[in-house]
């Protein structure tokens, strides 16, 4: 498959400034949702004199190691708005950005296996249809018209029984995501520092008046913390918990092969999610590894077990060969919904929580998270997403719904 | 895949294990005199240590007994197997080894 359609890009998108003694705002995280935000924050709210710190290089965690799926097929109200509002974003972004991300609306499909997926799946196409999201029920016919190269047969443990279907959803290429972003960003102003690692926060009693890396002390009167996976460790330095569990997310990819799976497809039960990435590869994701983990890798037995439900699904992809597999750090929450909002120190913010979902999100999360900064109060959006959730009770619960995989 | 020295049953494959999250988190011992916060705490907030981390696993394929580790989360090398109610051992803290950023790639 050629490779044409891929935009070139110049040498150069952003500058590598020195670190200025103070700014306005810090976000602390380069990757999408660091860039996202400080792009609204400057777009949006005027905010131009901030920096993005990022420990190691742009866009080099979870940025990287995601398999790329947007949609915003989610069950309960709250999730459904964020992500709506995002793949709204998406569809815009490539023009606002001036920069091709090859966004690629090919469809999402999540197959039910059991009669308790099916009943589970039609009534949140239901409830999607009700938020204004695109969905649909496929029975198994509609499913291998689609995606001619499913396994849609009785003889396989778990047959195909339907799928949801969200033909708006799809993937896009995240690197030039994460490069349209920088480039804007630094047009506007903005200062992304790379290879600077946070290593404290400065207070004046319970406000957040600075932040200590290694290439220096940094004044500022905002905090905002993008950091996913180590947003615990950030949390503690700044004196207080988040109900966070980081674990090691597996993802792979095999050889490039020629075009022959035109949609995404994701089950939840034999758990597996499959696109074809623009280059030809198919890209694979399943589950967390079930322990505590900051080693962005994990157990080779997670592999196996997504490789064996996607041959069972994909009898054609028997012959292909895993290329590459690799881990990130997810940043899981026990209601499986992120936290986007205020912390007990004044003047920090938190965006994070987001787990094994959080590309899909990076355009909401970072319009909400900007406003939550610059106006110090949430965005109607991500105001269910507070963290007082978890006293008051008012969790989104979607785990048994839509978000199991990502 | 982790290799996990099980006490009652020898060196066994992860797959036969299930983990159980953060070690040494006793029930509340008043749990009617806990406000909402507290309760928080208890039911949604555990330790996510970068480092060396007490935690449970269960030998749900084995003896199907429970115990203790004491796990590296950046290496994961596991620095000690320990029976349920008896207190963390004291370790070596300093082996965690930061790993470089993306060095597994």
């Amino acid at each position: 498959m050629s490779t044409d359609q891929l935009p070139e890009h110049p040498d150069f998108l952003w500058r590598n400034p020195e670190p200025k003694s103070s700014y306005d705002a810090v976000i602390v995280g380069g990757g999408g949702h660091g860039l996202a935000t400080a792009y609204f924050l400057a777009k949006n709210h005027g905010m131009t004199n901030i920096a993005i710190l990022e420990k190691g290089w742009l866009a080099g965690g979870n940025m990287a190691r995601n398999t790329t799926i947007i949609r915003s097929n989610y069950l309960w109200d709250e999730s459904a708005a964020i992500y709506e509002h995002a793949l709204k974003l998406w569809e815009i972004l490539p023009e606002e950005l001036e920069y091709d991300f090859l966004f690629s609306q090919r469809g999402v499909m999540n197959l039910a296996h059991t009669l308790g997926d099916v009943r589970e799946s039609i009534r949140r196409v239901g409830a999607n249809k009700l938020n204004g999201v695109d969905a649909e029920w496929l029975d198994p016919e509609q499913v291998k018209e689609l995606c001619p190269i499913l396994n849609i047969s009785d003889n396989i443990r778990y047959p195909v029984m339907g799928a949801t279907y969200q033909p708006r959803a799809g993937i896009a290429k995240h690197d030039h995501v994460a490069w349209a972003f920088a480039r804007k960003c630094d047009e506007l102003g903005v200062d992304i520092i790379q290879n600077c690692e946070v290593t404290g926060f400065l207070k004046d009693g319970n406000r957040v008046v600075g932040v200590k890396t290694n290439r220096g002390t940094i004044n500022t009167e905002k905090v905002g913390l993008c950091a996913a996976g180590h947003s615990s460790v950030l949390a503690e330095m700044a004196g207080f918990r988040l109900p966070i569990q980081s674990h090691p997310l597996q993802a792979l990819v095999s050889e490039l092969h020629e075009p022959v799976h035109p949609t995404v497809v994701m089950s939840n039960h034999v758990h597996v999610y499959v696109s074809q990435a623009h280059k030809g590869e198919l890209v694979m994701g399943a589950g967390v590894d079930s322990y505590n983990g900051y080693g962005q890798r994990g157990s080779f037995h997670v592999i196996e077990h997504q490789m064996a439900a996607a041959v069972e699904l994909f009898p054609i992809f028997a012959r292909a060969h895993v290329l590459r597999t690799w881990g990130g750090i997810v940043d899981t929450t026990l209601d499986a919904s992120p936290i986007v909002g205020l912390s007990p120190v004044e003047n920090m913010f938190v965006n994070c929580g987001w787990g094994t979902g959080g590309f899909k999100g990076t355009p909401a999360a970072g319009l909400t998270f900007a406003h939550t900064i610059a106006t110090g109060t949430p965005h109607k959006l991500n105001q269910p997403f507070a963290l007082e959730r978890f006293e008051t009770g008012a969790l989104i619960d979607e785990h048994g719904a839509a978000a199991v995989a990502h | 895949m982790l290799l996990i020295s099980c006490p009652n049953c020898g060196s066994r494959d992860e797959t036969e294990f299930h983990y159980g999250g953060q070690a040494h988190v006793p029930y509340p011992e008043n749990p009617a005199g806990l406000n909402d916060r507290e309760w928080a705490e208890f039911l949604f907030y555990r330790d996510n240590t970068k480092g060396a981390f007490a935690e449970r696993w269960l030998h749900s394929t084995g003896c199907r007994q429970w115990f203790n580790m004491l796990r590296d989360t950046v290496t994961y090398d596991i620095q000690a197997i320990y029976p349920m109610g008896t207190p963390r051992p004291a370790t070596a803290a300093a082996t965690s080894v930061i790993a470089p950023e993306g060095a597994t790639k």
